[in-house]
């Protein structure tokens, strides 16, 4: 597509790592241009930290993987000509984000106040991980750090399990979406207005945004979500909600009618609970599905429950996704062409806009690779 | 005053991924008015959850719901469907979830809506996708998760797979269709053009996954192992994980494992000064630091760690985390109240805007309790 939404836009990130980085991947391919201001010598912190020991070249995978479609400047905002050239570009950029600890910014002379007076169209866009006051400010806005103290950790896992973190990295993805919904907001509104704006958010309060089912469940309440004994799903919900094990793999059922299930089944022993029960009941009931689930496979039970139009999926790992035509048809896969390196594949954009999907093979830059150029064309 | 102000969304979507879009855009200054079923209405109303209930209404309606109105109308009828349709020509945007084929059937589909009104942006959430053989299927979270692989990297390694506890796939999907609608709506503010915007549910998780997936892309495509305790990401090295102490639970994120045992006074852990092992002899080093970590309480273990600028964190639970002043500054709880005066506690907005935090005290809205207001305001009944 080379009518993207946000052709024509500028975005100057300052971020590192994952939360910051992943708004400005997903601005870069809804059309915006993206550079990243990084200090020289070392860059954004993420080019250093693979997983897996992964390397493209001498950067990261993992830096790969979230920094494709970006341009690279280098600049040490702790040098004073250099801050005169990063003014030249905010002169004419129409976002800017960090996810600096509170101070940093500022320190720098880059503050929402003094990078207005250089460009009030500017959004100015800061992540942090638990606000700019409080006791916690200064706390590193660390992903596993957040959950743990959200109360996220107390939703995943069994009842009898330790507090259970998510496998991902969940605050940082979700508040660099949230960040970006921000931006666009501003964005919209600086075409009516002419102003830009000031956009934050903290990790912190990305989590607890996303609990709010639960924090609304709590406050009215007040009792603590407790996840259930067996196959727990979602502490909130009922039985069936959970993965089960059944012969040869397991199976996913989510809100179904308990006693249509102990017909689709054939459970007897599940016939003595009404669907009243489903929640006060939920260990009893969760623990004769198991136990009656895991006697024939996935296959035997699917076919029964999709015939009687009943929420249930079986469990893949990726292999078996992917050998799906479901996945395959979803073109989710992009390679990225990495010049003289080699080709690294990654996933796509995942929104569609007039029914495009969007895709962008241009790899994440060297360090610094467009500061040339980006003087030349910013400073003439 | 918002940043979506003046902005007017028709919402005829039901349960979390669609209205959880409608909640932020509304948050964000829109006027989101629900088009609901007369009699029941978005389904999630009867959705109850831990049998707990707010005047017969589930708590979780309140919590997605809050800051919208409400249009009852019945699509099938042909009077209800062109009021719809008149109102959609004031509009400026247009949601929906319902699976694919049905909004067209309804005689709603993008090219149908796009002919009432030429600057629409037209959202809608599915769950796999409009083609291919899932597309009939219902997008519902769990089941997603479960297909996505996603169910695989949460827990331990001897452990069944095991979900991710909050509806994080419609929670995903409904904030990249929030992103596509802002994007699209910024380019009508260019070229005044109509959009469509389209996500599903099975594209958003494994956007999620897209560290993770990419290494299984290009590393020879092995799959995830999580570590056998304390699985915290199982594509990081020890210590990254929750330990229980003596009393309470401790988390630790990357951190030097020497560095560890000398703080902790662990000596056992001094040996691993090669950072290579600490992703190869993960279980082994979380074996030694789980048994150490059980001798003292979280406090006492913080107060070794926390100076030396460890990254570590102590276990909360609700109750605890409100009790701190860490969280109360975040001013994060907001009150709402709906028209027959019932009042709910809920969560606010996570985006401040030019250092303002959004509260919006409007609660969820009865079941066609704004038609006759819209009926009036947009001259729907001529």
């Amino acid at each position: 597509m080379n009518d993207l939404p946000l052709s024509g836009l500028t975005v100057l990130e300052f971020s590192q790592y994952l939360s910051g980085p992943s708004a400005g991947l997903r601005l870069a391919d809804l059309g915006a241009r993206v550079i990243k201001i990084e200090r020289p010598g070392t860059g954004d912190a993420c080019r250093r930290l693979s997983i897996k020991n992964l390397w493209v070249g001498d950067d990261s995978l993992l830096f790969h993987t979230i920094n494709r479609n970006k341009e690279s400047f280098t600049a040490d905002i702790k040098s004073p000509d250099d801050i005169a050239i990063i003014h030249r570009l905010i002169e004419r950029a129409d976002v800017l984000t960090h996810n600096f600890r509170p101070g940093v910014m500022e320190g720098a002379g880059l503050d929402y106040a003094s990078v207005r007076a250089v460009n009030p169209r500017l959004v100015y866009a800061a992540i942090s991980g638990y606000g700019k006051e409080g006791p916690w400010k200064d706390l590193p806005g660390q992903d596993l750090l957040l959950q743990s103290m959200s109360g996220l950790a107390y939703t995943t896992g069994n009842e009898m399990d330790h507090p259970m973190p998510f496998g991902l990295s969940i605050a940082d993805s979700l508040c660099g979406a949230q960040l970006v919904q921000g931006i666009l907001a501003a964005l919209i509104r600086r075409q009516k207005t002419g102003e830009g704006g000031l956009i934050e958010i903290s990790m912190m309060e990305s989590l607890l945004d996303f609990q709010f089912e639960f924090l609304t469940t709590y406050h009215t309440s007040g009792l603590l979500p407790q996840r259930s004994k067996y196959s727990n799903g979602n502490p909130l919900l009922s039985a069936p909600y959970g993965i089960y094990e059944a012969a040869d793999g397991y199976i996913a059922i989510a809100m179904v009618n308990i006693p249509r299930l102990a017909r689709v089944i054939d459970a007897a022993a599940l016939e003595k609970h009404s669907q009243e029960q489903a929640f006060s009941h939920r260990d009893e009931i969760k623990k004769i599905i198991s136990e009656h689930l895991a006697g024939q496979p996935v296959k035997y039970w699917l076919e029964k429950l999709h015939a009687a139009d009943m929420w249930a999926m079986q469990v893949l790992d990726w292999k078996g996704l992917m050998e799906e035509e479901g996945y395959q048809r979803l073109d989710m896969e992009q390679v990225i062409a990495a010049g003289e390196r080699e080709n690294i594949i990654t996933t796509r954009c995942p929104i569609r806009v007039n029914g495009q999907k969007i895709k962008s093979g241009r790899p994440a830059p060297l360090l610094g690779q467009d500061r040339d150029s980006i003087v030349r064309e910013f400073l003439k | 005053m918002g940043p979506l102000q003046d902005m007017i969304v028709i919402d005829f979507s039901q349960f979390l991924s669609g209205p959880s879009a409608g909640l932020r855009l509304a948050d964000l200054g829109a006027r989101v008015i629900k088009i609901e079923r007369p009699g029941t209405g978005d389904i999630c109303r009867q959705l109850y959850v831990s049998d707990v209930m707010i005047e017969g209404e589930s708590t979780i309606f309140h919590a997605i719901n809050r800051n919208k109105q409400s249009y009852a109308a019945d699509l099938k009828k042909e009077e209800d469907l062109e009021k719809v349709k008149k109102l959609i020509r004031q509009a400026d945007i247009v949601l929906h979830n319902f699976r694919p084929g049905v909004m067209e059937r309804i005689g709603l589909g993008y090219e149908t809506v796009r002919q009432l009104n030429p600057r629409i942006i037209y959202g809608e959430v599915n769950g796999y996708g409009h083609e291919g053989p899932w597309r009939g299927l219902p997008g519902q979270d769990l089941l997603v998760q479960s297909l996505s692989g996603l169910a695989w990297l949460s827990n331990n390694r001897d452990q069944r797979p095991t979900p991710m506890g909050v509806a994080v796939v419609d929670i995903l999907a409904g904030t990249h269709l929030t992103q596509g609608i802002l994007a699209t709506l910024y380019r009508r503010g260019i070229d005044g053009q109509s959009a469509l915007v389209q996500v599903s549910m099975l594209e958003s998780v494994l956007d999620f996954q897209f560290e993770a997936l990419t290494c299984f892309f290009n590393d020879g495509r092995q799959l995830p192992v999580r570590s056998r305790i304390s699985n915290g990401n199982a594509y990081v090295p020890a210590p990254y994980g929750i330990y229980k102490t003596r009393d309470g639970y401790l988390s630790l994120a990357m951190n030097d494992v020497p560095s560890l045992g000398r703080l902790l006074g662990c000596p056992a852990l001094e040996v691993y000064s090669d950072s290579s092992l600490w992703f190869d002899k993960r279980d082994e080093i979380k074996e030694v630091l789980s048994m150490h970590l059980l001798t003292r309480g979280v406090d006492e273990w913080l107060s070794m760690l926390q100076p030396a600028d460890i990254w570590c964190a102590k276990v909360l639970n609700y109750d605890q985390l409100m009790r701190e002043t860490g969280y109360k500054m975040l001013n994060m709880e907001l009150k709402v109240t709906t028209s027959n005066g019932l009042s709910i506690k809920t969560t606010r907005c996570p985006i401040r805007i030019d250092g303002q935090m959004v509260f919006s005290e409007t609660g969820a809205p009865l079941l066609g309790e704004h038609n006759e207001r819209i009926d009036t305001e947009f001259r729907l009944m001529s």
